[in-house]
């Protein structure tokens, strides 16, 4: 059988981007109609428009979509919702500043230690709506909701009782040393001015590496059979408590070592001591919504996203906020949700042509109670 | 004594919103339709009452404004839930997803629509509403100190909704019909029940009560509003659940959380809690902790509503 690509989700995606664009450029226009065309320029094209430092922005920007999109999407590939992506990243930003600021003694390893600290600790975190939902049957939903603000208090109640870690002045994690940061790669030479470091090579190393387990590995195909049917993989010999566990581990990995990365890029990004729970998380739904879950799809998307992040930035320029990134993503996903829809929409206009099923087999019966002979039929496959 | 009746009356105000909050997705989720975007509901619900008392302060003050809020707030949450029933109901998409899409806007809108109107996000607003001492009531021993200082309309009015919210869901006719399309709701489409209007009014009943939550929970505790209600959505979901879907221990929950809530914000001022020396942050834990062991030790026979989350297909029957 000849497999054909599939275009369907990727046209819902574009239907989806599409739509969060127009309802965003339409809410410009209520807010502040003079100033609405140049504003939505900018987002679109605001990132290009400065340059080499634009582009690093949007590529600093993209690690930690790219990461926790993975992660997001990775979990959706074994039928599991990996909503605790916050919690996750915040666990690793917390592994990677304890590492960074209490162990010099490690020298140049530092940084590579602290980034594995932050992958251990975040798929701990992870793990534990996995064994929750494969040996007690609870929604995995519910419980990374609950990881995530236990995850949120518990971080700021250790980085508070430590002095080592805990900047009392600004109420947020100490400054990580120089020497534990992770190296820039001669990055910020080539995009001058911009943020970008080694993190956004680690980022796409995981979804390369990603995308194999999950297309070329047994591992990865008893992954996705348990996403497509739990029973019928148990059926066929897959231990699926296994897979969901070891999904959610690896989802929460991920997301821990995007924590890591963002924590240890010397950006003066810091653990706020604040009862708010990273968005980074809730992020990854969106960028793995639009990369329909494909690993190569997550790096196109979360640039796609972090793109538009970067060019809101410019919109302080114009008397708009930059939340107008946050409303258009927002839509951008529910849009997404409908992805069904658009996919039946879509069916059906390639099969118009076609007679719908129910009316080939009313033909069919019709036939058969007036005695022509059944084969006489032609019957059209999908 | 005294210190009692303090923290009993800083419980109320915490556990009000949670409850009204929560008998709102209770609607939701017994009617079949998950509804993780009570925060969202009740961001903008508050956003957009707030924002009344704010452009009325001067000219209105007392409860007659705090009432007209109440409406306002139903009402956008009412609003604002549509686009999940749309989603969840007409057009059977993932309602996790739709949710969460709700989650991200309601913020955002927040924030962008505040910075458009007044420069910057807070929204300030007077707080005339408190009542020193209801009249006679405030007299009753003991209960007239716990119930009836200090407190707010919206206390009150919290436990009208959750007596009526009993009655409508166990004793009406709508409640069973309701209960029916989250139990099995190709069996209610059978019996003749319309499952899309049934799930429409649970969507809807969660929108105008989140909605209202949100205002109840900034008013008493702020005096302004910041385009959030710390997570308060997300902890409703959890009284939701610790509640097992059931108004009486939706009650249980909601008072539990309140107090934990409380004895966050005030332990320090509490002799015997002081002593003891825990942080702030582990009462701030304590409910979410309990609600995922809840779930392990109830997910044997849980009590969810069984077809809660799935889109109602008439095909499946």
């Amino acid at each position: 059988m000849k497999k054909s690509f599939d275009f369907a989700p990727f046209i819902s995606s574009l239907v989806a981007i599409i739509c969060g664009l127009v309802i965003g450029f339409i809410i410009l226009l209520v807010a502040n109609t003079k100033e609405a065309v140049p504003g939505f320029v900018t987002i679109l094209t605001g990132s290009v428009a400065h340059g080499m430092k634009g582009i690093g922005q949007v590529l600093y920007y993209a690690t930690p979509l790219i990461l926790c999109g993975l992660s997001v999407g990775f979990a959706f590939k074994t039928g599991l919702f990996n909503i605790g992506g916050s919690g996750q990243f915040l666990m690793g930003s917390f592994g990677g500043v304890l590492i960074g600021l209490t162990c010099k003694s490690l020298g140049p390893m530092q940084w590579v230690v602290a980034l594995l600290f932050a992958t251990l600790l975040g798929a701990l975190w992870g793990a534990i709506p996995g064994i929750l939902k494969a040996y007690f049957n609870v929604n995995e939903v519910i419980t990374c909701i609950m990881l995530n603000y236990i995850a949120l208090f518990w971080v700021n109640m250790t980085v508070k009782g430590n002095t080592a870690l805990f900047n009392t002045l600004r109420n947020e994690s100490k400054d990580i040393p120089a020497a534990a940061t992770i190296p820039k790669l001669d990055f910020d030479k080539f995009f001058a001015g911009s943020s970008v470091n080694s993190g956004i090579v680690i980022a796409i190393i995981a979804a390369i590496v990603l995308y194999i387990v999950l297309e070329k590995t047994t591992f990865g195909y008893e992954l996705k059979a348990c996403g497509f049917n739990k029973v019928a993989s148990k059926y066929a010999g897959i231990n699926e408590n296994r897979s969901i566990v070891l999904s959610m581990l690896i989802a929460g990995a991920i997301c821990g070592l995007a924590g890591g990365i963002m924590l240890l890029s010397g950006t003066g990004r810091h653990i706020e001591v604040k009862d708010v729970i990273p968005n980074e998380g809730f992020n990854g739904i969106s960028v793995a919504l639009l990369g329909i879950s494909n690993p190569i799809g997550i790096i196109f998307s979360g640039l796609f996203i972090a793109y538009l992040t970067a060019g809101g930035f410019y919109l302080q320029l114009f008397h708009f906020s930059k939340e107008i990134i946050d409303i258009i993503i927002a839509i951008i996903i529910y849009f997404s949700a409908f992805a069904l829809i658009i996919k039946m929409m879509l069916t059906k206009f390639a099969n118009r042509n076609q007679k719908p099923e129910y009316e080939v087999i009313k033909e069919q019966k019709a036939r058969k109670d007036a005695g022509i002979a059944f084969k006489d039929l032609k019957v059209k496959e999908e | 004594m005294q210190l009692l009746y303090f923290l009993i009356q800083q419980t109320l105000l915490f556990m009000i919103p949670l409850l009204i909050t929560a008998l709102g997705g209770m609607f939701s989720e017994r009617s079949g339709v998950v509804n993780i975007a009570l925060e969202g509901i009740m961001v903008m619900g508050a956003f957009t009452s707030i924002l009344f008392l704010n452009f009325t302060q001067g000219f209105m003050s007392g409860n007659l404004q705090l009432l007209i809020a109440i409406v306002i707030a139903m009402v956008t949450g009412i609003v604002f839930s549509l686009f999940h029933a749309i989603a969840a109901v007409n057009l059977k998409a993932d309602q996790t997803i739709s949710g969460t899409a709700l989650n991200m806007f309601a913020p955002a809108f927040a924030i962008f629509i505040a910075r458009i109107i007044q420069g910057v996000q807070q929204i300030n607003f007077n707080n005339t509403f408190r009542i020193v001492e209801v009249p006679i009531l405030s007299k009753i021993p003991v209960i007239g100190d716990m119930l009836f200082k200090n407190s707010y309309i919206t206390t009150y009015i919290g436990f009208l909704i959750l007596i009526i919210a009993t009655i409508v869901l166990y004793k009406t006719k709508f409640g069973l019909r309701l209960r029916a399309c989250g139990e099995n709701p190709q069996a209610a489409n059978a019996a003749g029940i319309s499952v899309e209007k049934m799930q429409y009014a649970g969507v809807i009943l969660s929108g105008a009560l989140a909605g209202l939550g949100g205002l109840v929970f900034v008013v008493p505790t702020s005096t302004n509003f910041n385009a959030t209600v710390s997570g308060y959505g997300f902890l409703a979901v959890a009284v939701l659940i610790f509640g097992q879907w059931k108004p009486k221990y939706i009650l249980l929950a909601a008072f539990f959380f309140g107090f934990m809530k409380a004895l966050s914000n005030s332990y320090a001022s509490i002799p015997f809690l002081f002593e003891l020396n825990i942080q702030s942050y582990i009462y701030k834990m304590v409910p979410y902790v309990a609600t995922i062991l809840v779930l392990i030790f109830t997910s044997k026979h849980s009590s969810a509503p069984k077809a809660s989350g799935i889109p109602f297909d008439p095909m499946q029957r």
